[in-house]
């Protein structure tokens, strides 16, 4: 597909993105004007106090945007919500140009003309907002342009907490190695900068003293600043008034549906989707590959998608923050009593197969020992070398507990793998056994064998749709399309079909919607 | 003082030609300008015999010191009454005290010690925003507002003082032509529109918007080339013979403090050292008077040498 035809055929997306990115710019500066013009007032009036405040807002400055973002993310209502913690980041990013200008714009103001204002008998009051602020406002615009440029490009990072905007397109396309995606968000980003740009820099030049001029157009300069004030006001009005539409309209009959940022993900999300078109009037827009479960979780949250799939495993741990636990069924009561409490999601029923960690050993060597069990493989590892991830080696339900639960012993500390390399490291024999993931496409290519848990010490992560509240009061209907796909997907079959995916290189799409017919439902 | 000029006649006076300042120096002296003689000759100058000295102190320094933030004491033990009407010039070198002294009057300044008395009022028990409205303020850069008309700009005070809008708009006509500007053509100018001799009569309309009975003046005409200063000065001295304000220049200008002062005031190194009447000045036995007019006297006499600058020559020979 070209670009032009990605952009015509996802205009209307593209657009509420750029709206949510105007809106999040709009609040952004909105802030920092209303908290850096008072305290550059401040720097420029009592000296003393621009080392401390400066110099904060040039250590906020120093702080690379992806780690600020991470450092609001635990506190306590500001980071419950992607777009708090984007805009607080934004504010706290643009502050020091904004500071910094007014502070330089008053200092600037002639001693002469400050000397004339008071010896006329002006309070200080008056001589800041008749003289001061009218003087410096030029330069206090130029900081505003400025730090709105930055808030502009900076914004993008904020779909890394979920914030959305125009950056979601970039990481999704990141993440799916699309530059189409990639661009959709680069373009308008871009492009919104250049126009924030120019026009804040036409309202600057206006707004010069020395730009005023008797001659030219008589009698029309206080138009001219009326003009030039209406713009700044309507420029502010367009960022946030296009934001509120962008995130309240046009939705009705449109159902957004998620995903994370992996293959098995989007044709989970692909799945969703084609037995909604199939079975309901829903319009279905589709917002794959958010970069991770905290984005998709936000998403949820600010109603910027109405459903995705996540693992119940997942949620009780990653989102509810609640410790490890194995019993699948209660894991699921837990997660569903809890996600309809605290956030209004309705958890629906597992679609079936479970994406836990998995032990796996070469076939021939189950088959050879007859082993199909974790405690039965427990008398021959002494001789075995193991492979594993770095994730799985420091994870709370990895290898310390694995290792204690079976009382396994390896020859040697096992191998510290990269996760694409562990199966071929299996089959090229340099280990013996690995633990992998469940439903791995090559677990279906391959001959290998996943050795059973037996004693349950991997906790459930199993498959479940969940759904806004608000999304199933309005259409009713996909309850019943979504539920249709209760227990239709067994491990077998997501490794199939990620290997498909994944291994084949094939169409999402196109696997989606075999599988489906394949199970009799679309 | 002449009010602007014909109606449909260019902005400001032709003839004197000296708001042109910068096309002026090739230019044959104009009639209008101050002539040396008379700058010489003080008892013609009419300033002097028009203002009898009503003998009611309206500015009186008692024993003010004054030290700068810097710890350098600027002003010591400084005593000084002016009279109601009469126009006293703050007369010295540069670091004199002169500016200091002037600034103390309406509280731009704090003195270290000692009083400044303000119409009978230790300025310590003003408002300083009262005094400050009471008393008009001219410097030499002017400082008028530039996001501002040359309108708004003479308007300032009266709106701070709560006029009514058709009364501010009256009084702006007014101010520039008291100060001989064409209200037609500069009241919609704004200050970067204007040259130094009209900026600086703007400024001086600024400072007599709200009719303040003191004028306070800081080297008001420094800036200005020579012809221009010579009639700004001279329009300014017919101005306050009808106006009668109780005036405060500080200038290092001999010839000025002469042409424009009713007494004069020598400073020197923060103290007052003599007054004279100003028709005295030039001729006086005063040694420290006589040792500052042959400084001048000097430079001027070796002005005099240079072909290029034969307009110093007359003035002080």
């Amino acid at each position: 597909m070209s670009l032009a035809e990605y952009f015509a055929r996802n205009g209307g997306q593209i657009f509420s993105a750029t709206a949510e990115h105007m809106w999040l710019t709009g609040i952004s500066m909105l802030l920092a004007v209303a908290i850096g013009v008072p305290l550059g007032i401040l720097v420029a009036r009592r000296p003393w106090t621009s080392k401390p405040i400066l110099g904060s807002a040039n250590i906020a400055e120093t702080i690379p945007s992806l780690a600020l973002f991470g450092f609001l993310l635990p506190l306590p209502w500001l980071g419950a919500r992607g777009d708090r913690i984007a805009i607080a980041a934004l504010t706290l990013y643009a502050l020091l140009p904004i500071i910094r200008n007014t502070a330089a714009g008053i200092n600037s103001v002639d001693p002469a003309v400050r000397e004339a204002a008071r010896g006329m008998g002006m309070t200080e009051a008056q001589i800041l907002r008749r003289v001061e602020m009218p003087l410096a406002l030029p330069t206090i615009l130029a900081g505003i342009r400025v730090a709105t440029v930055w808030t502009i490009g900076i914004a993008t990072i904020a779909a890394a907490v979920g914030a959305g905007g125009l950056g979601e397109y970039i990481f999704r396309g990141l993440a799916m190695v699309n530059n189409n995606v990639i661009l959709a968000g680069a373009i308008p980003a871009a492009a919104l900068a250049i126009a924030a740009d120019i026009l804040l820099g036409l309202l600057e030049r206006r707004m010069r003293p020395e730009r005023r001029s008797s001659l030219r157009r008589p009698g029309a300069s206080p138009a001219a600043g009326l003009g030039a004030g209406a713009g700044a006001v309507a420029l502010l009005a367009i960022f946030l008034v296009s934001g509120l539409a962008g995130c309240g309209g046009e939705r009705k009959d449109t159902i957004v549906v998620g995903s994370k940022n992996f293959p098995e993900q989007a044709l989970l999300g692909e799945i969703l989707a084609q037995e909604i078109e199939a079975h309901t009037h829903l319009h279905v827009e589709r917002k794959f590959y958010l970069a991770g479960t905290f984005i998709c979780q936000q998403a949820m949250l600010a109603g910027r998608i109405d459903t995705y799939v996540e693992y119940t495993g997942t949620a009780l741990t990653a989102i509810l923050k609640d410790p490890v636990e194995q019993n699948p069924q209660a894991v699921f009561d837990k997660v569903r009593r809890q996600y309809q409490r605290r956030f209004h999601f309705t958890v629906l029923p597992s679609l079936g197969f479970n994406n836990t960690f998995a032990i796996v050993i070469r076939g021939q060597d189950a088959r050879r020992l007859h082993l199909t069990t974790i405690s039965e493989a427990a008398k021959y590892t002494p001789k075995w070398v193991a492979g594993f991830g770095y994730e799985f080696m420091g994870r709370p339900d990895g290898y310390a507990g694995l290792v204690k639960t079976y009382g396994l012993k390896f020859a040697g500390p096992p191998k510290i793998l990269d996760l694409g390399l562990l199966y071929r490291a299996l089959l090229d024999r340099e280990v013996d056994l690995v633990a992998g993931n469940s439903t791995d496409g090559l677990l279906a290519a391959r001959d290998l064998t996943v050795l059973q848990d037996d004693k349950h010490y991997f906790p459930p992560y199993q498959a479940v749709p969940i759904v806004r509240d608000q999304t199933l009061e309005r259409h009713p209907e996909l309850r019943a399309a979504i539920e249709a796909l209760a227990g239709k997907i067994s491990d077998a079959q997501m490794q199939k079909m990620n290997y498909e995916i994944v291994g084949q290189h094939r169409d999402i799409s196109q696997v989606a919607r075999e599988f489906l017919r394949s199970s009799g439902l679309a | 003082m002449a009010v602007y000029p014909r109606p449909g006649a260019p902005p400001f006076r032709p003839a004197a030609s000296g708001h042109y300042a910068r096309h002026s120096f090739d230019t044959p002296r104009a009639s209008g300008l101050a002539s040396p003689r008379r700058v010489m000759n003080p008892s013609d100058s009419p300033s002097r015999a028009s203002v009898p000295l009503a003998g009611n102190s309206v500015i009186e320094f008692r024993g003010v010191h004054y030290r700068a933030p810097t710890g350098n004491t600027v002003l010591k033990n400084f005593a000084l009454v002016i009279e109601s009407g009469e126009t006293m010039v703050l007369l010295g070198r540069s670091g004199a005290g002169k500016t200091t002294a002037l600034k103390l009057i309406n509280r731009l300044l704090e003195p270290s010690a000692g009083e400044i008395r303000v119409d009978g009022r230790s300025t310590a028990e003003w408002d300083a925003i009262a005094l400050r409205r009471h008393i008009g303020y001219v410097i030499q850069e002017t400082g008028l507002f530039p996001h501002y008309t040359v309108e708004q700009n003479v308007s300032v005070t009266p709106q701070l003082e709560a006029w009514p809008r058709a009364r501010i708009r009256r009084r702006a006509e007014e101010l520039l032509a008291l100060v001989g500007l064409d209200p037609t053509a500069f009241l919609a100018r704004y200050p970067h529109e204007l040259s130094g001799g009209q900026r600086q009569r703007v400024g001086l309309a600024r400072a007599l918007a709200a009719d303040p009975p003191i004028l306070l003046m800081d080297e008001p005409f420094g800036a200005l080339d020579p012809l221009t200063r010579a009639e700004v000065r001279r329009e300014f001295q017919q101005l306050q013979m009808r106006l009668r304000k109780t005036v405060v220049i500080v200038t290092h200008d001999v010839a000025e403090a002469v042409e424009l002062g009713t007494r004069i005031a020598l400073m020197e190194a923060g103290e007052l050292k003599r007054v004279h009447a100003a028709n005295e000045f030039l001729r006086s036995d005063d040694p420290i008077a006589a040792a500052y007019v042959a400084q001048i006297r000097a430079l001027a006499l070796n002005g005099a040498q240079k072909p290029e600058s034969p307009r110093e020559e007359p003035s002080h020979s």
